[in-house]
Order: C-alpha cells, then sequence, then structure tokens
C-alpha cells in the first residue's frame, strides 16, 4: 500500500506569535518554524503501517515557500521515503491546498492520504476533509485509531461525544487527531540518510491549479487582553466571592 | 438572500448548539431554513420549527442519515445549496467534518470557527489557538461557515411554527458505513452547554483523583474538563479536552484545578466570563488571566471547596 502524507511547515507551537503592528497579519520572520504538530504525527503514522509490513512506499508532500523543504527533509529523516515540494510564494488557503494535493494524488494514485486534522496556524481543519470531497473518496477525520486490511480501512474517531467508528472503503483519506501516535524523534543517522532521499520539486502551475485565495484577510489583530485578578486567601474567601461578588454560584 | 442552517440534533430534539448556529445566522441577517437530516428525526424538525425567526423546516429523513456520515450528508447539502447564500452549521465534530466537504463539492472556501459577523460576507475568526483574531472577507456565491458556538448567544427555543417541508433522501454512498460508537456516559451537562465548567489539569495526578472534582462539579451542576496534559497523561478521555485542539467553552465560571495554563489550553477557555484558578505554583501562567487565584495544594483545598459550597448552600 503507497500512502502520502501531507507536511506543513509553521511557526513552532511554543512560540508567542506577535501581529504585525500594520495588522496584515502575524510576524513570521525571525520565528522557529517546526513541522506541524497534527503533521508529525501523520507521518509516524505512516512509517509504523510501513514497519508492520502494510505500506511500502510513504511519500511525503509539501506546499509553500523554498524553506518548506526543510519540512519535508523532517518528514524523510522521521521514514518517509521520498518527498514531493509544490513550490510557491502565494498564501495557500485550504481550497488551494486540496486542489495541489488532489493533483499529486492524480499523479501518485495513493491507496491512502493521512494529513493532520488542523494547522496551528490557521486552525481551520479543512483539507483532508476538502480532498476527500475533490477526490470523491470517503474520509476518516480526527481519527485515534487506523486500521487498514483488505481493501477498507477501519478508523476510530475523536468525536464530540467520545469515540466512533467508520469503515471506509480505500483509497480513502485520514486526518490525525492527538492520540492517534506519539510521534519519534529522528535519529541522527536518520537524519543523515534522509538528506540523500530524493525531493520532486513541482509548480502550481505544472499541476493546472490556480491556487489563488478566496477569502481576503483585512486584518489581523489581537484579541482582547484578559487582565489578571486577585489572589484570594481560602477557600471560603473563594466561595464567598464567587458567591457575592461575582454571583455566578 | 436565504440561509441554511444544518441542525445538530439526537433525531428526538435539538442540540444547543443550533441555537448558538441560529443566533450567527440571525447576526447575518436573511430568511432562515433549518435542516434536519436525521432517522425518525421528527422530533428534532419539531423543536426547530419551534425557534423564534426560523422561516422552514427542511426534514431528510432515512436510515442512512443516523450517523451524520460525510459521504452521504455532503451530497444532500450540496444539492440544497443553490438556494441558499449561506450555509451554516456548529463547529463541532459533525460540523467540521462535513462542511469542508460540502465547500470543495460547490468549489467555495469554508469559513471556519466565526465569532462574529460584520457584513454578511466579512466575519471574525480567530487564528493561532486564539492569540490573534482575522477579519476575512468572501469573495465566493455561497458562503459555507462553521460557527464557534461561544460566539454567539443562543436564539431563542420558543416563539415559533416554521412548516415543516420533507426533502426526499439521496441515496446512502456505499464508501463509508458506522460500525459504532462508544460515547461517554455522564448525567453531568455537556461540556459546551455548561453554565459551569469544572477542569482539572497534570496537578490531579491520576484519572481516580479527578472523582475530587466530579463532586465539586456534581455540587455545583458543573460539567467536568481536562487540559490536553491530563488527557495526553490518560487520566481522562479526550472528549474532556478543552483548548485549542479540544472543545471551546465559555461558561458563566470556569474553575482550573491544576491546571499550568499553556495557551493551547486558555485558547479553549478564555472567554469565560469568571476565570477561577487553583494552582499550587503561585507564577502559573494561569493566574495571569483568572479573575480569582488560590494558591496552593489541590489535594486540601478541592475537598475544602466541597465542604464551603456545601455549607454555602445549607
Amino acid at each position: 500500500m503507497k500512502i502520502l502524507v501531507g507536511v506543513k511547515r509553521v511557526i513552532d507551537y511554543n512560540v508567542k506569535i506577535r501581529v504585525k503592528a500594520d495588522k496584515s497579519g502575524v510576524e513570521t520572520s525571525n520565528v522557529k518554524m517546526s513541522m506541524n504538530p497534527f503533521d508529525e504525527i501523520a507521518v509516524e503514522e505512516a512509517v509504523r503501517l510501513k514497519e508492520k509490513g502494510i505500506a511500502t512506499e510513504i511519500v511525503a508532500v509539501s506546499l509553500g515557500p523554498v524553506a518548506s523543504q526543510e519540512t519535508i527533509r523532517t518528514a524523510l529523516a522521521i521514514g518517509a521515503d521520498r518527498g514531493i515540494h509544490v513550490v510557491t510564494d502565494i498564501d495557500l488557503q485550504p481550497l488551494a491546498v486540496a486542489k495541489l494535493l488532489k493533483a499529486v494524488v492524480d499523479r501518485e494514485k495513493p491507496d491512502l492520504v493521512i494529513l493532520g486534522k488542523q494547522a496551528i496556524d490557521d486552525d481551520s481543519n479543512q483539507t483532508g476533509q476538502m480532498l476527500a470531497a475533490l477526490a470523491g473518496w470517503p474520509q476518516g477525520t480526527f481519527a485515534s485509531k487506523v486500521t487498514p486490511a483488505d481493501g477498507h480501512v477501519e478508523v476510530v474517531r475523536e468525536v464530540d461525544g467520545g469515540l466512533e467508528t467508520v469503515k471506509l472503503t480505500l483509497p480513502a483519506v485520514i486526518t490525525t487527531d492527538l492520540r492517534l501516535n506519539e510521534p519519534r524523534y529522528a535519529s541522527l543517522p536518520n537524519i543523515m540518510k534522509a538528506k540523500k532521499k530524493p525531493i520532486e520539486q513541482l509548480t502550481p502551475e505544472a499541476l493546472g491549479v490556480d491556487p489563488a485565495p478566496r477569502l481576503t484577510v483585512l486584518k489581523v489583530e489581537e484579541p482582547p487582553k484578559r487582565s489578571a485578578g486577585k489572589k484570594v486567601g481560602s477557600i471560603a474567601e473563594l466561595v464567598d466571592k464567587l458567591k457575592n461578588e461575582a454571583r455566578v454560584i | 438572500m436565504a440561509i441554511l442552517v444544518l441542525a445538530e440534533h439526537d433525531n428526538a430534539g435539538l442540540k444547543p448548539a443550533t441555537l448558538n448556529t441560529i443566533a450567527a445566522a440571525k447576526a447575518i441577517g436573511g430568511e432562515i431554513h433549518v435542516l434536519v437530516a436525521g432517522d425518525h428525526a421528527e422530533g428534532a424538525a419539531k423543536a426547530a420549527s419551534a425557534i423564534a425567526g426560523v422561516s422552514k423546516i427542511l426534514l431528510a429523513d432515512a436510515p442512512h442519515y443516523a450517523h451524520a456520515l460525510p459521504e452521504t450528508l455532503a451530497p444532500l447539502l450540496v444539492k440544497l445549496a443553490p438556494g441558499y447564500s449561506h450555509l451554516l452549521a456548529p463547529a463541532t465534530s459533525i460540523g467540521k467534518n462535513v462542511m469542508p466537504r460540502v465547500a470543495a463539492l460547490l468549489d467555495v472556501a469554508q469559513i471556519s470557527d466565526i465569532v462574529a459577523v460584520v457584513e454578511p460576507d466579512v466575519f471574525v475568526r480567530p487564528i493561532y489557538a486564539g492569540n490573534a483574531l482575522a477579519t476575512v472577507k468572501s469573495t465566493d456565491a455561497i458562503k459555507v461557515i462553521t460557527v464557534r458556538i461561544t460566539g454567539f448567544s443562543a436564539a431563542e427555543a420558543t416563539g415559533g411554527s416554521a412548516p415543516i417541508e420533507t426533502t426526499a433522501p439521496d441515496e446512502a454512498a456505499a464508501s463509508s458505513e458506522f460500525l459504532g460508537q462508544a460515547l461517554s456516559k455522564s448525567e453531568r451537562p455537556e461540556l459546551t452547554a455548561a453554565k459551569i465548567v469544572v477542569s482539572g489539569g497534570r496537578g490531579m495526578q491520576s484519572g481516580d483523583n479527578f472523582h475530587l472534582l466530579e463532586k465539586v462539579a456534581d455540587q455545583l451542576g458543573a460539567a467536568v474538563g481536562a487540559s490536553r496534559a491530563a488527557v495526553d497523561a490518560g487520566f481522562v478521555p479526550n472528549d474532556y479536552q478543552v483548548g485549542q485542539t479540544g472543545k471551546i467553552v465559555a461558561p458563566e465560571l470556569y474553575i482550573a484545578v491544576g491546571i499550568s495554563g499553556a495557551i493551547q489550553h486558555l485558547a479553549g477557555m478564555k472567554d469565560s466570563k469568571v476565570i477561577v484558578a487553583i494552582n499550587k505554583d503561585e507564577e502559573a501562567p494561569i493566574f495571569q488571566i483568572a479573575d480569582y487565584g488560590v494558591v496552593g495544594d489541590l489535594f486540601k483545598l478541592i475537598p475544602e471547596l466541597s465542604e464551603e459550597l456545601q455549607k454555602a448552600k445549607a
């Protein structure tokens, strides 16, 4: 089984982001960048399926500026076999990403596509569902367990009330939730090996996709700040304040 | 201009998230229709028809709508879409699953998690775990939107009497099948709808210790939540998780116990009206956003809280 994973380069999850003074967006220069944490889980899951002898090849795809190649190298170091980089400086929104991935899927013909459920920068949570729609495939979003077998994949999904299990016909799109696995750290030998693995470069034009954004960002602002309140000395005082000052109990 | 709202329901009745979504539809303005797709969902359709300000209910009733499988539900929405300027669903696990699929089939963008309506085509949505708010304008003919329910106060559930029209159900998609579910059973209110939420973090030290919080929650009629750290440590199931990647809540009162206050957690609760933090580390970031903080050992303070609540009630 061939698996395609999507990996996005985002501001590292530990960085406290800063909104630009002109409200045009969030400061991304001189900021630590990493692979989107949910995409790390996607790569890890693919590598585990390969280690179990279920997957035969893992292709890691990233879309974006030249620097996105680093993110592909990280995926290769975790265990992906080769990379595809769709190079563009355009601000890619989920629909454009889904269309570009669909074009890559048409060339690569994977049996399974595993993506992160959301990127921690725009928090959209759309791309996997959109790719599944464009490809006419079923989708297993927010996955906490993935079991492929015999032309199908069973997916346990994290839903609002608990867990749900669905059975999907392959090919299918899976999006990862937090508890699917704990991604490994790439070992130094594997990081060295990853440097020799091939990365193919493509462009939106070559894939025949118009990646123009459909949403115009008018402004980006900081949310209203919440100020710290007071410390109270005892639980009795707390209950009194909640009852008589805040009036919430 | 008419707006179609996808109802979240359990066939017998509506989930509260539907009312917040209708409030967002009202903020956009225009005629509001509600789609109830389910299996023996007349009860939910009747509840929808009673909502003030709704002018029509579309009921698609068939066994294959029982589990809101997106492969089956999305084509129904796509078929209905041409009559509407906006398609709305709450940003729940169902809405987030189906709406992007609908948008892609319509070749339009989806706007996730809106918290405010500026114009019928301009919306505010949080990005970067709520550390920034983006105001975005849609250029698409049909706007497909998920609504963050904490951004809009629930619409009145009564006062309306909209007609219920049945819409012919499509066929089930062959590519996906529902096998089963394991839902957390709880007598407590739903996390996203509760007026009071009591949450525990890594400081709880074990899943067993959560019974301390459950006792307080039951005294307050509250829901129990958790930080990602507590979920990752296996103390409680993932559906307890409050935060960027879990549930977004904005209750009247949020009590954070043994939670340090990582930005990913704050993203899920910082719009609560009153926040209480109980933590042994007085430098914990949670105190910077808490209205009331108590520094100390939670294993001593929580039983004390339970006693004081008992006294306050008496």
